[in-house]
């Protein structure tokens, strides 16, 4: 693990780089969940204030969207698709055998657009398709790190 | 030897970006090409030959040594690709360099009929611009159906010192990928059409909102909008910026992305006003849905007339389908309006690839109806849909097989609903959490007459009483379930009329 920067100057860092941009808050706290991993409620004030928002704006924001967490994932995560066309093709199979994988944090997705390819998932950064319960052993245990 | 290997995430996501630095370290020139939409073949290697291309597909990383051997002969082979029937048949207009060129290459775009749209709408009056998609009939590809040119001119005729043009690239439809195709595999394309966009209005600043699910699309799309600029085709009078949403269906409402790209919460909008008056940051703003934008380059290059000559009634134009789910050979088809289901279901998808009898097929996303074989022959157009109370929606068809469980499905619809409404209007917000509620009364038998009444009470109240289409549509899948398959939900055959 690289040392953790310290937060308030990479929030600041972040801020000056949307500085002017009119409706720049999804892209800032896009920034900062990538820098950090996540949008820690510690910067919700600094945000608010750079923004000219109430805390309670930028927290609503944070919360709104699936895709913005308050706090870092315990371990890679296993994006499932859970919907239709990978049900379709098995899918909540797929889901129900990811709860048994050690060394992952599975969340669900609704859609990675794979729907002619599925069953799907988004393992880290990397995109799967046609996974099966095999396939999906396989993919985690290479890639785990000790 | 030259090979074409796609980067669309359907490609890469069965292993195209391994089999593509196979090949290159074997020595091949390896051009990333973007995907002809044939996903079963996926990942689909065309080697380059004097006749056309010839390809391999689903290739793994054993068969390369073959095919860098030229190999015709092979388990794998599937011949001349612009032969295949799958793709010979299609009516390609937006999707024609679909698989053909590298998605980043100016040059490429440029030889296969690249910026003529352009061209020709910069040729003309701004008036002229809108009126030739007018008189085209392109209606909007994103759901509503409404006609782009309609829109395009009341935005032309409001006075305002600064217009936006706004694309909708939040696909969040299960069974849908066009969109994804078009921003990976042929940026330019839409680039040029909300250039055209802005020529029609004014506009000088336009946004892509991309969903954060397509990591590969923001990526493509960011480095073409940076292409685009260089070679000068954006800049002072149009500039794009790509905004990446956060993970929420509802966003795909035009006014709750209009929310978002002001950097609030997705809460969808009442209207009027209007977005075409009022808009994004109050301004009158153009939205449609990324093929919209993609059609309309061919619109301005070829004629209002060329483009409303495919399709039937006032259904005019191609929709490029996309056929998902349990199907053998799923894929981007695009044709134009008035095909039926069961051609492209088994003339197109050769039936489910589970071998099985198809059940249903859901068409137009989440938010629409299940249509049972008695309904699968009804031409695809917006009319004809309407009339059997479904809708075309974005094009997306899923299909089920007989193992499909309806109830099953119908209680999804109403689970994705309560987990994605924006919460605004009670009839979403409340209704989808005690739809869940009431399938589940309905399934265990707990006063079944009673529940499936109440399920249809609140159904119309959802369907009437909401703001937009999420809380409004959701009744669709769950009615059609119901209607067309009421065993699933314990109602005997014989009693069907009850339910």
């Amino acid at each position: 693990m690289s040392p953790v920067p310290f937060l308030p100057a990479v929030v600041e860092e972040v801020l000056a780089r949307h500085r002017g941009v009119p409706g720049a808050l999804l892209p800032i706290l896009h920034d900062v969940q990538d820098r950090v991993g996540c949008v820690p409620p510690e910067v919700v004030p600094q945000i608010a204030r750079a923004l000219n928002l109430s805390r309670a704006e930028v927290h609503g924001v944070v919360s709104y969207y699936h895709h913005f967490r308050s706090t870092p994932p315990k371990a890679r995560v296993l994006q499932v698709c859970r919907a239709e066309a990978c049900q379709a093709m098995g899918g909540e199979a797929i889901w129900a055998h990811a709860q048994t994988l050690a060394g992952c944090q599975v969340e669900a997705v609704y859609c990675l657009g794979l729907c002619a390819s599925s069953p799907a998932a988004l393992w880290g950064e990397r995109l799967i398709a046609r996974l099966t319960p095999q396939r999906l052993d396989a993919l985690v245990a290479s890639s785990v790190q000790p | 030897m030259k090979l074409f290997i796609p980067r669309d995430s359907a490609a890469v996501a069965v292993g195209a970006d391994e089999l593509a630095a196979a090949a290159a370290a074997s020595g091949a020139q390896v051009v990333r090409s973007s995907s002809r939409g044939l996903f079963w073949l996926e990942p689909l290697i065309e080697l380059d030959t004097p006749e056309g291309r010839f390809g391999y597909g689903p290739c793994e990383l054993d068969d390369l040594p073959a095919i860098l051997a030229g190999q015709r002969e092979h388990a794998k082979a599937v011949g001349l690709v612009e032969a295949l029937p799958y793709l010979a048949r299609q009516q390609r207009l937006t999707f024609a360099r679909a698989g053909i060129t590298d998605p980043l290459s100016l040059a490429d775009y440029e030889t296969h009929d690249g910026w003529a749209g352009l061209r020709a709408a910069q040729a003309m009056s701004s008036d002229a611009v809108w009126q030739q998609v007018l008189d085209s009939g392109l209606r909007g590809r994103g759901g509503a159906a409404f006609p782009a040119g309609i829109k395009w001119r009341t935005v032309a005729q409001a006075q305002a010192t600064q217009k936006y043009i706004v694309c909708n690239a939040d696909e969040g439809d299960s069974g849908t990928f066009a969109d994804r195709m078009v921003l990976e595999g042929d940026p330019y394309l839409l680039i040029e059409g909300m250039a055209i966009a802005a020529l029609s209005c004014g506009a000088t600043l336009g946004y892509v909102y991309i969903r954060s699910e397509y990591p590969l699309a923001v990526d493509v799309f960011t480095q073409a909008v940076q292409r685009a600029r260089a070679a000068g085709f954006l800049g002072s009078a149009f500039d794009i910026h790509v905004r990446k949403a956060a993970g929420s269906y509802v966003c795909g409402e035009e006014t709750a992305m209009l929310e978002s790209l002001e950097g609030k919460r997705g809460i969808v909008r009442a209207k009027p006003p209007i977005p075409a008056l009022s808009g994004l940051f109050g301004c009158p703003t153009v939205i449609n849905n990324v093929l919209t934008f993609a059609a309309v380059p061919v619109i301005l290059s070829r004629g209002a007339a060329f483009y409303k000559d495919f399709g039937v009634g006032r259904s005019t134009g191609t929709l490029p389908f996309q056929l998902a789910g349990n199907i053998q050979h799923g894929g981007l088809v695009e044709l134009a309006f008035g095909v039926t289901l069961r051609e492209l279901v088994f003339g197109f998808g050769g039936g489910t690839a589970s071998g099985r009898p198809v059940k249903a097929v859901q068409v137009g996303g989440p938010l629409g109806t299940y249509l049972p074989e008695s309904q699968w022959d009804i031409p695809l157009d917006y009319e004809a849909y309407a009339a059997v109370g479904a809708v075309v929606g974005h094009g997306g068809l899923v299909v089920h097989d007989d193992r499909a469980d309806m109830a099953g499905l119908a209680r999804y619809a109403m689970e994705f609903c309560a987990i994605e409404s924006c919460g605004k209007c009670t009839p979403c917000r409340i209704g989808s959490t005690r739809g869940v509620e009431v399938i589940d009364k309905i399934v265990a038998n707990h006063n079944r007459q009673q529940q499936i009444t109440l399920l249809r009470d609140l159904c119309d109240t959802m369907v009437h009483g909401s703001l937009c289409a999420m809380g409004g549509m959701t009744p669709y899948p769950v009615l059609s379930a119901l209607n067309h398959f009421p065993a699933d939900f314990g109602v005997p055959a014989d009693h069907r009329d009850a339910a």
